[in-house]
């Protein structure tokens, strides 16, 4: 068995951000990966794919886009050329092709057991990511037979797909981007709308992201925030990143001609029930949308920069049909395929301490796990909002580090 | 989060809700989520006619069964051009009722969470029903409501999004909204 202070679990950019933190405290690691780093942005999306975040905004510590076209937006090729940029420039000590099988607790600190060898390590950093899993709700079950299941994991592009039409369920970042990209493809889409959050690509001229960027809202901490379990399980941004910065909201897919129906509640021989509450979701949507711009507009006069910036403004309040559809034949409506983006989960198979809640989610405070030595990197709202954003990583990374560090001092003391 | 919360609320704001003792209740059934399982009971005896009386009493919480301090009893019957003796409202709209009794609840807590004073509070609920459903003219009109409209007057100091928010967050929180909005399997068995 091999020992090591530190073994990282996964090479995405949060175990490469812990890797260099841990590296400038000359601490000892290992990063374990079941297959290239960045593997997440190598395998499980789909083609079409560039970051919501633009260019600027990806920032690692001691790494950062330095292109000349900061505000646009990545696509995974260029993705997975920035994350092996950062770890070949810190030297992270990457061992790839390796999967963890198993952490165990040992008398002292861990055993990680890979397919390659265990290793011994008195901390251990779980980076394996927030989105392994799609999420798939329980009504999928009762899916005619005839009619395909597909989720965002499987997708790579609308060819893919059975010519005639395909209902997204889910219409927050993946659902509105896919919903968009089939439609346009000829395939009618229907999207199932529950919980969302509508934001414009651009306000005043600016990107949407500089906003909440400079506005502090994605520096806000978990400890700041009214609601933590609430803001930890909000929905992904309805934003697409593309050349022409256009804004993805229900009305720009409406025109599109995608028809947009309530939250799937139901499925009862082949049909498919839509929640009544579609009007109120969106009510509910537009008027949080309403509150980010009245407080970016405060932000802007307060720090004297209106003249710099486009007008205020307001947009039109989401359309919905007078009476939105309550119920789908699916196997009359020509539904061939349903592509649930219905979320993405983490999964802990592996992890034999037991330290999920009776949700399978991991107990922690702000990425410092209930069981000693054990941090967590890349959940939704971690230490910050930021935290599952690339941009995120760094700050919550010296964080833990410095917990890590004053433990192991403690511990030596 | 109480903490935040309850700083939230000015201690001279009052709509009579104990905000502080729902939020206690919601951190402690997230920590023991056998005791929300609750269970919500009603019975009905037929009086006469489309007359009937339908009396609520205990139900079960909290891990164990709850006992009120009295009963209560919602008649029902069905106006007079349905040949009926209009006894009491029909039992569409006391569904109609109930959701606006839901409804307008939900305003004033989500109201003394903000930390706002309501003064008044008005809804008023209207459902479109096509007869030919329940008469069993055409099988393709459900008997149910086709759409049902309700309408907020609310007086509170505040701004106009804040009370269309208050009506919204009041919807996303509502028992009957969703019970209404939603399907539900009802099983039915006969002794
Ligand atoms: C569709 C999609 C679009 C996104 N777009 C953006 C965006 O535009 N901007 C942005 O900032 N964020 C975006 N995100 C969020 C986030 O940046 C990504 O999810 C990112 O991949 C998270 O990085 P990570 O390092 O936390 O996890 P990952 O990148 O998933 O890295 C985890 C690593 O762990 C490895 N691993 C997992 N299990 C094991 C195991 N048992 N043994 C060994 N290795 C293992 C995986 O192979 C993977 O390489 C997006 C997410 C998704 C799903």
């Amino acid at each position: 068995m091999k020992t090591t202070t530190t073994v990282i679990i996964g090479a995405g950019q949060a175990g490469l951000a812990f890797s260099k933190r841990l590296a400038d405290r000359s601490i000892d690691h290992v990063l374990i990966e079941r297959g290239e780093v960045a593997n997440s942005w190598r395998t499980e999306r789909w083609d079409s794919l560039r970051l919501l975040t633009p260019n600027w905004e990806s920032r690692l510590p001691g790494y950062a886009y330095d292109g000349d076209d900061p505000d646009g937006y990545m696509d995974m090729a260029e993705v997975v050329q920035f994350m092996q940029g950062y770890a070949d420039t810190t030297g992270a000590p990457v061992q790839t092709n390796t999967t963890v099988k198993s952490v165990h607790p040992a008398d002292v600190g861990y055993v990680v057991a890979t397919d390659h060898g265990e290793w011994h390590c008195p901390t251990v950093v779980l980076a394996t990511g927030a989105c392994n899993i799609a999420t798939v709700p329980k009504v999928a079950a009762d899916l005619p037979s005839a009619i395909k299941s597909i989720t965002p994991m499987q997708y790579r592009n609308p060819q893919q797909l059975q010519d005639g039409g395909v209902m997204v369920v889910g219409a927050s970042a993946t659902g509105v981007q896919l919903a968009r990209e089939i439609q346009r493809s000829g395939r009618q889409v229907t999207l199932s709308v529950g919980e969302h959050v509508r934001l414009p690509r651009l306000y005043r001229g600016r990107d949407i992201k500089w906003w909440m960027d400079v506005t502090g809202l994605m520096n806000m901490s978990y400890t700041e925030v009214d609601d933590i379990k609430r803001a930890r399980g909000l929905p992904s941004l309805q934003l697409v990143g593309t050349p022409e910065r256009s804004t993805l909201d229900l009305n720009a897919l409406r025109e599109d001609g995608v028809r947009i129906v309530g939250r799937l509640a139901g499925l009862h021989d082949g049909k498919a029930q839509f929640s009544g509450a579609l009007g109120n979701l969106c009510a509910l949507a537009d008027l949080k949308m309403n509150r980010l711009l009245d407080s970016i507009d405060n932000w802007a006069t307060a720090n004297g920069i209106d003249g710099e910036v486009e007008p205020a403004r307001r947009f039109a309040a989401t359309q919905l049909d007078p009476e939105p559809t309550l119920g789908l034949d699916l196997t009359t409506a020509g539904i061939k395929t349903v592509l649930w983006a219905t979320g993405y989960r983490p999964d802990y198979s592996w992890l034999n301490v037991p330290v999920l809640d009776r949700k399978g989610r991991i107990r922690h405070d702000g990425g410092v796990v209930d069981a000693p030595g054990m941090y967590v990197m890349g959940l939704p709202f971690l230490r910050r909002r930021k935290s599952s954003f690339i941009d995120g990583v760094g700050d919550d990374a010296r964080d833990l580090v410095n917990h890590l560090c004053s433990r192991l001092h403690r511990q030596a003391a | 989060m109480t903490q935040t919360d309850t700083q939230t609320t000015p201690a001279n704001v009052d709509n009579g809700v104990n905000v502080e003792a729902l939020l206690g209740a919601r951190e402690a059934l997230d920590a023991a989520p056998e005791a929300a399982q609750f269970k919500w009971r009603t019975s009905c005896e037929w009086v006469n006619g489309t007359h009937s009386r339908s009396t609520v009493s205990g139900f079960f919480g909290l891990g164990e069964e709850q006992a009120r301090s009295k009963d209560f009893t919602i008649e029902s019957d069905h106006p007079e051009v349905f040949a009926a003796e209009d006894h009491a409202a029909t039992p569409v709209e006391i569904v109609l009722s109930g959701l606006a009794s839901c409804l307008t609840a939900g305003v004033a807590a989500v109201a003394q969470h903000r930390g706002i004073q309501l003064h008044s509070v008005k809804a008023t609920l209207e459902g479109d029903m096509d007869l030919q459903g329940i008469l069993g003219i055409d099988d393709d009109v459900r008997n149910g409501f086709g759409n049902i409209r309700v309408n907020f007057t609310v007086d509170a100091d505040a701004s106009e999004d804040e009370i269309k928010a208050l009506v919204a967050q009041s919807q996303k929180r509502s028992a009957v909204f969703d019970i209404v909005t939603n399907p539900t399997n009802v099983f039915v068995t006969v002794n």
